[in-house]
């Protein structure tokens, strides 16, 4: 308040400014204090889950140690415990999703961004959106008594019979839950997410580049192809890397249509486990001691795995801005 | 000519696959949507409504204790989340300096990228362990999953406070804190509000973040937040695994009521949020 200390010439208004001053600052301080408590408190709230998640395992690392990542026993009977099965089973899981709603969400970003028409485009944006906000246990209740029978009786055999050649598309199976269901979930899952993050990519695309693509002579694809991929590569890098972050660690949708298993092998279809659904489905039952710890071992695993892939999502999007170039 | 012709049937191809893609997206939302509605509309009825689970083997039963489980662990949870998440998002946009807020807002997407499952395990460890299943451990591990989204809303709306009102709250000698009270939070209130219904929505919906923290519940109505508390998603989760038919039909009508929440919640909010938008630019 010093450079208002002129004003305490006019006499009688000093002491008025000066209780305004100290109770103006005093709720100035008592807002920032507030607001900034509220704000480092997110940033320890994060820096304690990781630091007990991590702390949680400690028993069944202690027992194991790192090479309980490369184990691919699980017996709970044998007091045997390995991670393996499940980490193979989250990457693939996820890796598959990812290949096939690459394409799909790349196509709806392009669809509602160039071609849809002015009234469709809201109303098939709202639509994708609103794929994403149906709870994760909705779908896997449909995932489960829907898609698998039918993933059993229609897709597998036919996959299957036409593609057989390739170790991944080994014998159906009788019930249709397995790695490859669990992955179309997570399809359906992603796509929404990427979907939109790509239509917002290429609306930013500016307005000249197109249109000089296109006074070149270009079709509307290769204008595509020449001038808005390239210009939004990492950022649909990053929104894809998110989308894996989201199937990564998504449970109880992958938990339902699963099937629960250890078994590593080349083919899709056979019931497997992620080492989201082992936690789900397994916790309820475990014995105390070494398995519920070693179930605690998996979470800290899809702790790391989850915060490397957001990490790197953020790292991506704010480091290579495509546009920062061309927007100058 | 060949040549052009080729480019252009390229372009088309591409052009259909396109459209194909979001075809594909909007008939499998259709397909959900129409399954759940249909599988579970049978069973939808008063009983259904006012009666607390059948117990095992019986026939018959609603999700009365469910519903009211559930609507408590997110009352609660927005209760805890909506201050927390609108004063982070104050002092993100008001007072940090750009290179605090730029790391602060970091750690506020790493949170709302965490997996769901984990911050279960983690409310579990800290909550539940040496203690019970308790509705307040559930509370406050959605709580901490609607934390980022309520933050995140309530900044991009404060930031599109025009800086004039702003200024001229400052330029009459309007303190700071009174400015952001009286002045800025007023005026993005609706952002507020439109955040608050979203993370309500996805809120609603998580189930692995209570599998931890109250999932082991009575078939009766509990209203001691102490105690496990039954819930929706929970009861949906439980029954699917289930191989009896009935437990299935409740399961559907369950899932349609949850979605039904969901989905209408969330086109409010996106409703809000237009006309937010407009308001506030115009």
């Amino acid at each position: 308040m010093s450079t208002l200390a002129p004003v305490s010439a006019v006499p009688g208004t000093s002491r008025l400014q000066a209780r305004r001053g100290v109770g103006g600052r005093f709720g100035d301080l008592v807002l920032i204090g507030l607001t900034g408590a509220a704000a480092f408190g997110s940033v320890v709230l994060v820096g304690t889950i990781v630091w007990k998640v991590l702390r949680l395992s400690g028993d069944s690392f202690a027992r194991f140690g790192f090479s309980f990542v490369t184990a691919r026993e699980w017996d709970p009977v044998k007091h045997v415990f390995g991670a393996l099965p499940f980490i193979y089973g989250t990457l693939v899981s996820s890796f598959v999703a990812l290949v096939i709603a690459t394409p799909l969400a790349i196509g709806i970003g392009l669809y509602l961004s160039e071609l849809a028409p002015r009234g469709v485009r809201g109303i098939v944006g709202s639509l994708v959106e609103l794929l994403a906000a149906i709870p994760s246990v909705v779908l896997g209740l449909w995932g489960i008594l829907v898609l698998a029978p039918f993933v059993a009786h229609h897709v597998e055999p036919k996959l299957h019979s036409a593609f057989g050649f390739i170790p991944l598309f080994g014998d159906p199976q009788q019930t249709g839950q397995g790695l490859f269901t669990a992955a179309l979930i997570l399809t359906i899952m992603i796509v929404p997410i990427v979907a939109s993050i790509s239509r917002e990519l290429f609306l930013g695309v500016p307005r000249e580049l197109e249109e000089g693509a296109l006074a070149l002579g270009t079709t509307r694809w290769e204008m595509v192809r020449g001038v808005i991929l390239p210009a939004t590569r990492s950022g649909i890098a990053a929104a894809l890397i998110l989308g894996l972050g989201r199937a990564l660690g998504e449970a109880i949708a992958v938990t339902q249509v699963i099937g629960g298993g250890t078994r590593i092998g080349s083919s899709l279809f056979p019931p497997a486990d992620t080492l989201a659904s082992k936690l789900a489905s397994s916790y309820q039952g475990a014995n105390p001691g070494l398995e519920i710890s070693s179930l605690l071992y998996l979470a800290a695993i899809l702790l790391v795995i989850g915060l490397g892939a957001n990490l790197l999502a953020q790292v991506v999007v704010r480091r290579f801005d495509p546009l920062r170039g061309a927007r100058t | 000519m060949n040549r052009y012709r080729r480019r252009r049937l390229v372009n088309r191809m591409m052009e259909v696959l396109a459209t194909l893609a979001a075809l594909i997206a909007v008939a499998v939302l259709v397909i959900v949507v129409a399954s759940v509605a249909i599988r579970g509309a049978g069973a939808l009825n008063w009983d259904f409504f006012s009666k607390p689970q059948a117990l095992f083997g019986q026939p018959g039963g609603g999700i009365a204790n469910a519903l009211i489980g559930t609507i408590l662990l997110i009352a609660l949870a927005t209760a805890m989340a909506v201050p927390v998440g609108v004063l982070t998002a104050v002092y993100l946009t008001e007072f940090a300096p750009k290179r605090v807020a730029v790391s602060i807002q970091v750690v506020l997407d790493v949170l709302a990228g965490l997996p769901t499952i984990v911050i279960g395990i983690f409310v579990y460890a800290l909550l539940v362990i040496g203690h019970t299943q308790s509705g307040v451990a559930g509370a406050v591990a959605l709580a901490i999953i609607m934390l980022p989204l309520i933050a995140r809303a309530t900044q991009e709306v404060l930031l599109l406070v025009p800086g004039t009102l702003r200024e001229a709250s400052l330029a009459l000698g309007v303190r700071r804190w009174r400015t952001v009270l009286g002045v800025i939070l007023p005026s993005s209130l609706g952002g507020v509000l439109t955040g608050t219904v979203l993370a309500v929505a996805r809120a609603a919906g998580e189930t692995a973040p209570l599998l931890f923290t109250t999932s082991i519940f009575a078939n009766s109505v509990q209203t001691d937040v102490t105690k496990a508390l039954p819930n929706i998603p929970v009861l949906i989760f439980t029954y699917s695994e289930q191989a009896d038919p009935a437990l299935h039909e409740q399961a559907w009508a369950a899932a349609l009521v949850l979605m039904g929440f969901v989905l209408v919640a969330s086109v409010t909010a996106k409703v809000l949020l237009e006309r937010n938008r407009r308001r506030l630019a115009g």
